[in-house]
């Protein structure tokens, strides 16, 4: 979104917004736990049978790294599962969270590390994200995030775009960020399958990608679609809607003929078909579908169309517009991934308010800040500390538990992780973050990242500042020559 | 040109007021009187009809600038209809002046100017000159009210966007610049055999050649878009040799030359939170304001997206934490972008005399938990609605009642 001064605002490339829940019930107390609980249409779906294939397709070979147990003590922890503890320590080790709380007990060889007038919290999650198939120095070359050849393609994976020598991640990983989703573009109506990341150093994208995380859908509605297509359709947000039923028509026949053949393994295996694999994995509940839409009305729509199928939208993302229907999208247990405060850059973004995050929370739903750009995730506590003061001030009685799940278990949740990663209690994963101060003040900074209990950044000691391979010998280093 | 008619007198009372000019002053009295600020101080005499704006324990600020809009020349991004910046067909556009593409009943001057925003240049883009940049107050009725100064500066590119027009040469363009600021001094000279058409055809209008002369006599700056070194280093070299005003604008890696723009006297204006790299600027990055003043560099901070030109707080307090001090990010969104436009003896500071632009907030103004309590501009208290608000209070209980 952020355009080069006084440059022509281009769209640029339809990375996403430019042309860029909890289940229904009160707001619960912020004691409580997050409920990972899938929809009843999901869940039936979840529970059936296989996939279109027998066979492993680009398994993740990411390892943890070994690394010695951390205590951090004297911390304030904001554990974004009900409880801010003053003057806590919390343990890791073996990249499993161990204790957290008033004491805890460390073993002999912990790394002892001083959190006085720090501030911890779970490393923090974007599930909106274009790193790596929009990757810096943003040229055509890198230019890997939409194949807007068709309207429907599902068949794309979002990993086979991704660049691990992104220079933008680690500027990421030094914004406190462990896990993204990497998103296909918004250029078509269903523009194909996400990958989940762990955001640390690596050769290859396998050795990111998050073990057993689920697939995210891209879906698009709205504008970007309708524009991209003009010329041979669809051209009309009917034309949109006509567009998804027709793909998940054909799903719905090619996952009846894989789950028969699967079951009984009776005549020919039957074809195999890409695109409508991806969608049969939709219907059966494996792949979450990630719906970028910004218009109140249009979200509606798709609640049917996911109703019509069975399937269950797990985040509506950039969701300008979700603050008008916060009750429905509460009910039907749909989060709603959005942005502090960007609006205007398009019609269908016109209608933003500050409030759109504060909002839905009042109403029982599941707000997430998202980036969608690879400088906004650079500080997503900063948009969260921001949409929770807007809704404060607006007379919203968000706390601060709520507002850290925004960026942190709340966008677990959308990716199916929330058992994983998401908050610090024992037996999590070792995803922490060490603040300089209060992770919702403009002047705090990530001082260290730990991703799986591994240092990936330490903001005072350059041994612990990963540069890719891209950076070397050509982004200068302060204090050095060229 | 300034509508003093509906200009109240207030006092603002018992707040901590950071005069810019001067060190903060707490339990102070600022006093507004006929659009101006008439007296700051902790002795001041309160007129029996002052309205009263009690700011105990809150911050009183100048109206924060924001110099890298194009507020009232866009509404929506992507509605080609809404914009209004660029003109097309024009490769040297010196005499497009955009101030009559003005819109002020722009949706984004109230969302804007509630957040403690309450100037910023509306700027032109594309080409290799883009045109005429002006300053506006974000309040009035017509172009006229809202205009602070027209223009303040002549905008031409440098950068990577500008080599299309440049023949697809940074060179190209480096040398399309020079020969038009040559012929516009060619033409200067020798107007009379212009019109006789007795001379070889010049490489832009005349009117364009016309608008580009208060530049090349140091009346008017050139505000000179570059991002990369080796660009900035072109624009400084051109400014150099014609003896420009030169306004830096973007100036991604202008920290790796912070010293030489120093002794040029040229001022930067710093978006704080660039650092994407690009092949346009490698070397962008957070620290870039920060070191800037270090090395005596004048900077105005930036927020360059105009429907959240309100984010200008967020860019300040983020400068901060890349190295400048709090004081140096104020003076970056007040008194030096006054000073950088040249209207430093009426605005970027509390001071007597001074258009009274004062912006009440309810704490430290970078941080995201402080909220604008008053907005002054001109002397008018502006009412803390927008487009936003009015949509918030609609369907801040559901169903809506329409």
């Amino acid at each position: 979104m952020r355009t080069y001064l006084f440059g022509i605002a281009l769209l640029a490339g339809l990375g996403c917004a430019s042309g860029r829940a909890r289940p229904a019930q009160a707001p619960a107390p912020a004691a409580a736990a997050p409920a990972p609980r899938a929809p009843a249409t999901a869940q039936t779906h979840a529970a059936a049978e296989s996939s279109s294939v027998d066979r492993a397709q680009y398994p993740s070979t990411y390892q943890r790294h070994p690394n010695p147990p951390v205590l951090i003590r004297n911390a304030t922890i904001l554990t974004a599962a009900g409880q801010e503890i003053a003057n806590g320590s919390i343990l890791f080790k073996d990249g499993r969270i161990v204790a957290v709380g008033a004491t805890v007990q460390a073993p002999a060889d912990a790394v002892v590390v001083d959190g006085t007038g720090k501030y911890v919290t779970p490393g923090l999650i974007d599930d909106h994200s274009h790193l790596g198939v929009y990757a810096a120095p943003g040229t055509q070359a890198e230019s890997d995030g939409n194949e807007a050849t068709n309207p429907v393609t599902a068949e794309v994976w979002a990993e086979h775009s991704f660049w691990p020598q992104d220079p933008q991640i680690p500027l990421a990983i030094a914004g406190g960020i462990t896990t993204i989703q990497a998103l296909p573009g918004s250029a078509n109506l269903i523009g194909g399958r996400s990958a989940i990341l762990k955001l640390v150093p690596a050769r290859t994208v396998q050795e990111m990608k998050f073990p057993g995380a689920h697939y995210g859908l891209k879906m698009a509605c709205g504008e970007n679609p309708k524009n991209v297509y003009r010329g041979r359709g669809p051209s009309t947000r009917m034309g949109n809607m006509a567009g998804y039923r027709a793909a998940f028509i054909q799903a719905e026949q090619y996952r009846r003929r894989w789950d028969k053949w699967n079951k009984d393994h009776q005549g020919d295996q039957p074809a195999r078909d890409l695109r409508l694999e991806s969608l049969a994995e939709v219907l059966r509940g494996n792949i979450y579908v990630q719906n970028h839409c910004y218009r109140a009305d249009e979200m509606a729509q798709m609640m049917d169309l996911a109703r019509e199928f069975g399937f269950h939208i797990r985040s509506f993302h950039h969701a300008v517009e979700s603050y008008k229907i916060a009750d429905l999208l509460a009910r039907d247990s749909v989060s709603v991934s959005v942005w502090a405060d960007w609006w205007g850059f398009k019609e269908e973004a016109m209608d933003g308010v500050q409030q759109n995050a504060a909002l839905n929370q009042q109403a029982g739903g599941r707000p997430i800040i998202h980036s969608d750009s690879p400088s906004g995730i650079q500080r997503l506590n900063q948009e969260a500390g921001k949409a929770m003061y807007a809704g404060i001030r607006a007379g919203i009685a968000i706390t601060r538990d709520q507002a850290i799940r925004w960026v942190t278990v709340n966008p677990a949740w959308a990716l199916g992780l929330d058992s994983i990663v998401g908050t610090l209690e024992p037996g999590k994963m070792a995803d922490v973050v060490v603040w300089s101060g209060d992770p919702f003040s403009v002047y705090s900074k990530a001082l260290q990242v730990y991703n799986d209990g591994w240092l990936v950044y330490d903001r005072n000691d350059p041994k612990h500042q990963p540069r890719t391979d891209f950076e070397l010998g050509q982004v200068p280093v302060p204090g050095s020559d060229r | 040109m300034i509508a003093y008619l509906l200009a109240q007198t207030i006092a603002i009372t018992g707040g901590t007021v950071y005069p810019v000019s001067g060190p903060k002053v707490e339990h102070a009295t600022v006093l507004i009187q006929n659009g101006r600020i008439a007296a700051v101080g902790t002795n001041v005499t309160i007129p029996a009809d002052a309205t009263r704006i009690d700011a105990a324990g809150k911050w009183v600020t100048p109206g924060f600038v924001d110099g890298g809009t194009q507020m009232g020349l866009v509404e929506i991004g992507a509605v080609p209809g809404t914009r209004e910046a660029y003109v097309q067909n024009d490769t040297i556009a010196a005499s497009f002046n955009v101030a009559e593409g003005m819109n002020p009943a722009s949706t984004l001057i109230p969302v804007t100017r509630m957040e403690g925003i309450t100037t910023v240049l509306a700027a032109p883009q594309g080409h290799l000159v883009s045109g005429q940049a002006v300053l506006i107050d974000l309040d009035g009725a017509t172009i006229e009210q809202m205009l602070v100064k027209s223009p303040v500066g002549i905008v031409a590119n440098f950068d990577e966007n500008a080599k299309g027009e440049g023949g697809g040469s940074r060179a190209g363009v480096a040398e399309r610049i020079r020969r038009v600021f040559n012929d516009a001094l060619e033409y200067a000279r020798r107007r009379a055999e212009y019109n006789r058409g007795a001379i070889q055809p010049l490489s832009a209008s005349a009117a364009d050649l016309e608008a580009l002369l208060p530049v090349l006599r140091g009346q008017l700056p050139l505000i000179a878009v570059a991002n990369r070194r080796s660009d900035i280093e072109t624009a400084l070299r051109i400014g150099r040799e014609f003896r420009l005003r030169v306004i830096l604008a973007g100036g991604q890696e202008a920290w790796e030359i912070a010293d030489a723009i120093a002794r040029a006297g040229v001022p930067v204006l710093v978006e704080p939170l660039d650092n994407i790299p690009t092949y346009d600027a490698l070397g962008v990055r957070y620290e870039n304001a920060a070191a800037l003043v270090r090395a005596g560099v004048k900077v105005a901070l930036l927020e360059t997206d105009t429907h959240n030109a309100r984010n200008l707080r967020q860019q300040a307090g983020n400068a901060v934490s890349y190295g400048m001090t709090w004081d140096q990010a104020l003076r970056a969104v007040t008194l030096s972008p006054a000073e950088v436009f040249g209207v430093a003896d009426r605005y970027g500071a509390l001071d007597v005399g001074k258009v009274a632009n004062v912006v009440v907030w309810s704490g430290d103004p970078f941080e995201f938990s402080t909220g604008v309590e008053h907005v002054i501009i001109r002397g008018r208290e502006v009412p803390l609605r927008s487009r936003q608000t009015e949509l918030f209070e609609r369907y801040r209980t559901l169903p809506p009642k329409y």
